[in-house]
């Protein structure tokens, strides 16, 4: 028998003596307790998700649309190179930076030599402190938000959900079209020498979020 | 080509029994050190973050309810993953056990010419033992979890789900980064500190030109989503969004019961998951991918979905719960036993409380006394079953495997159980011979006990002495003592004492 035959087949097996909880067909009401919070009545939602965001030792600067550029050049000090990926608003970017385009898409030790990297979310979470990119405009390949040392992101106020449900329920379209999704929530960390939290290890070291409270994506 | 890593296999397979192996850790202080600090401070975090959501009770139901659901329709479940997969670009794999898995990987792998991988830390792979077959087809299987890294270079066993270098403190570390990491790739600076930012800014610069070149990585997955065919990998440093990004082949090594039934779901496990593990609200990163994406990642993704024994405890009708595991590692930072003892001692990839109960099952009780054991190590006390973020309810499991135990070894020649049982039924049968024994224990405690304690006795009563340490009997039994002052009456100053001291229970 093949494995998968064989593996369906000890399942099977496994579960014959115990056909309670077997379903009819799968979909359809499975009988899961979803009494849970579907979302959260937060007084000050982007207050929130500024404070839990720099919680992580994140940065944040609150700005409208016309201080998007200042905020994103006060973020960026310092880099020299920026990569900036396709459909991002130029209109947001301040001058004397050196842009450079993934286009076409930069090889891993050209990405290496890049000081920052600016993009916008598809949705943020203030109860956890958390932007999610689904890599589609203005977002770039997922290796863009990695190899840089320095992430910049901006995110706009209609963007901000209060906790997880609610950001698992406006990401299910990007995942039913099969774009990849990243989490992210502060700088790279680890806790893995005497559980001492060090900002930084493999993904960039240094995030600062741009939230820009009039504008809509 | 750089030279292989260290090579030490991830088998557990030779140590001794838990009784054994926790006699050796409980005399180490720094390791009792080490952990307590590490246990106590975790512990602390979760429950601070847990008790943030007014609805953490709700979100734990929920949680052991769909993965119910997962183990009663996991058949269907697995066909629906395995199409969605499919449908997404990847190809999918079966594997009934490591040996099966192993092969598999190891083919993908000669197939691209590759002669190293990078890893994500994966509990699948090390419980197969990936690392060992890689390298004997001439591979190197690099790991790139910090923690996994310090364990890899240091030829050491991880001994924690979440922190597998938790015995491990920071001058350890420096030492093991200046002495390895230059036969393994780039050398550490001789000037290096042990600081942990200057440590883990040591392991960035080692593993950042294996990341930059790396052809194939391997990884595992917390969730698999069956009906979008989504792939979930939650992870702190970066170095998952490295290897599941930037290398052209993906292969993804995941145990059959981490399929979760719809993309909705999550919204329970990515609460549950972060708070209970690492004590934060959100981990640092969460990679999720269907398949193949055009343009951005590997382009050719496989996964190898395992069972290795899980079938096993899925037809374990009462043990089958501890499949609803999603390894946060909360039971072992509250176990007293774990906190003492550390996770070597439990000769298995998976320790503390879940792996007490999920060894034993997936390897089968009655095959090896070690394994024989694990049910044991366990003061049944329930505090893994109050943190558990899927309501596992370990302690019910371990008394369920204990019997399990018994009845493995049952006929033959009577067990010392059996004989003691009956002596007590001797001596209890009549109040005269109940009087002659102890008057007996009495001096026999004085010949045999030590400092109050009786300490290891011979065979067969070294079953019980090796794990336990017995008071020894006092001079006078409470029935003498009784008849000689009247109650208490008479000599009301000296009640029947314990020689010696009390001693503080470890």
């Amino acid at each position: 028998m093949k494995a998968r035959e064989e593996i369906l087949s000890r399942v099977r097996s496994a579960l014959l003596a115990s056909p309670q909880g077997r379903a009819s067909d799968i979909g359809g009401h499975r009988g899961i307790p979803r009494d849970y919070a579907h979302t959260r009545e937060l007084p000050d939602l982007l207050g929130l998700f500024v404070e839990r965001v720099e919680d992580y030792q994140a940065s944040v600067i609150r700005t409208d649309e016309a201080g998007v550029a200042a905020a994103v050049g006060k973020s960026l000090s310092g880099a020299r190179t920026v990569v900036v990926p396709q459909g991002f608003n130029p209109s947001w970017l301040p001058d004397g930076v050196d842009i450079r385009a993934d286009e076409p898409a930069l090889r891993a030790d050209e990405l290496d030599a890049c000081d920052a990297v600016v993009t916008v979310a598809v949705v943020g979470i203030a109860v956890t402190g958390t932007i999610v990119l689904d890599h589609t405009q203005g977002q770039g390949r997922r290796a863009l938000t990695l190899v840089p040392d320095i992430h910049v992101c901006v995110v706009t106020a209609d963007q901000i959900v209060a906790d997880v449900p609610e950001a698992v329920h406006r990401l299910n379209t990007c995942v039913q079209r099969g774009r990849p999704l990243t989490w992210i929530s502060g700088p790279s960390a680890t806790s893995d020498i005497e559980l001492d939290r060090v900002e930084g290890v493999h993904g960039p070291r240094t995030l600062h979020v741009v939230l820009v409270e009039s504008a809509t994506a | 080509m750089t030279t292989g890593p260290m090579t030490r296999t991830a088998t557990f397979l030779g140590m001794p029994p838990f009784p054994v192996a926790a006699r050796k850790a409980l005399a180490d202080s720094q390791l009792r050190g080490n952990l307590r600090d590490a246990t106590h401070t975790i512990r602390t975090k979760r429950a601070r973050v847990a008790g943030e959501l007014d609805d953490w009770e709700q979100l734990r139901v929920a949680g052991a309810a769909i993965k119910d659901d997962v183990l009663a329709n996991l058949d269907r479940y697995l066909q629906e993953l395995e199409e969605s997969l499919t449908a997404a670009g990847a190809t999918v794999h079966w594997a009934r056990d490591g040996a099966e898995a192993n092969q598999i990987v190891v083919d993908i792998a000669r197939s691209h010419g590759v002669e190293e991988v990078v890893k994500v830390k994966s509990m699948a792979t090390v419980e197969i033992e990936l690392n060992s077959a890689l390298e004997a087809a001439g591979i190197a299987a690099w790991e790139t979890d910090l923690a996994e890294l310090i364990v890899q270079l240091g030829n050491d066993l991880p001994s924690h789900i979440l922190v597998p270098a938790i015995h491990r403190n920071r001058s350890e570390v420096r030492e093991i980064f200046l002495r390895e990491m230059g036969k393994a790739g780039m050398a550490a600076r001789p000037d290096l500190s042990d600081d942990p930012a200057d440590l883990a800014g040591a392991a960035r610069r080692h593993l950042r030109e294996k990341f930059l070149r790396a052809k194939v990585a391997v990884s595992g997955a917390n969730f698999a989503v069956a009906d979008t065919g989504t792939l979930v990998v939650v992870e702190s440093e970066g170095n998952g969004r490295m290897c599941l990004t930037l290398p052209e082949v993906l292969i993804s090594v995941v145990g059959i019961e981490k399929v979760v039934p719809t993309w909705t779901d999550l919204e329970v496990f990515l609460q549950l998951l972060p708070r209970s593990s690492t004590g934060e609200r959100m981990n640092p990163y969460t990679s999720t991918w269907n398949g193949v994406t055009a343009g951005d990642g590997p382009q050719e993704v496989h996964v190898v979905l395992l069972d290795n024994g899980r079938t096993k405890v899925l037809a374990d009708e009462l043990g089958r719960q501890a499949l609803r595991c999603i390894r946060c590692s909360a039971c072992l930072n509250v176990c007293p036993v774990y906190e003492r003892v550390g996770g070597h001692v439990y000769g298995s990839v998976y320790p503390g409380p879940i792996g007490a109960i999920l060894t034993p099952m997936l390897r089968g009780v009655g095959t090896d006394e070690a394994t024989d054991a694990l049910p044991y190590a366990s003061s049944l006390c329930g505090a893994c079953f109050e943190v558990c973020p899927v309501l596992i309810d370990i302690p019910e499991v371990l008394v369920h495997l204990r019997g399990k135990v018994v009845d493995s070894h049952r006929g033959g020649v009577p067990a010392a159980l059996q004989a003691a049982m009956s002596a007590a039924s001797w001596t209890l049968g009549r109040s005269g011979r109940l009087e002659l024994v102890q008057r007996l224990a009495g001096l026999s405690g004085r010949v045999l006990g030590r400092g109050g304690l009786i300490g290891r006795m011979p065979a067969p009563l070294s079953r019980w002495t090796d794990a336990r340490d017995a008071p020894a009997p006092p001079r006078e039994s409470f029935r003498r003592w009784w008849a000689r002052t009247d109650g208490g009456r008479a000599d009301p100053g000296s009640p029947p004492g314990t020689p010696g001291k009390a001693r503080e229970q470890v």
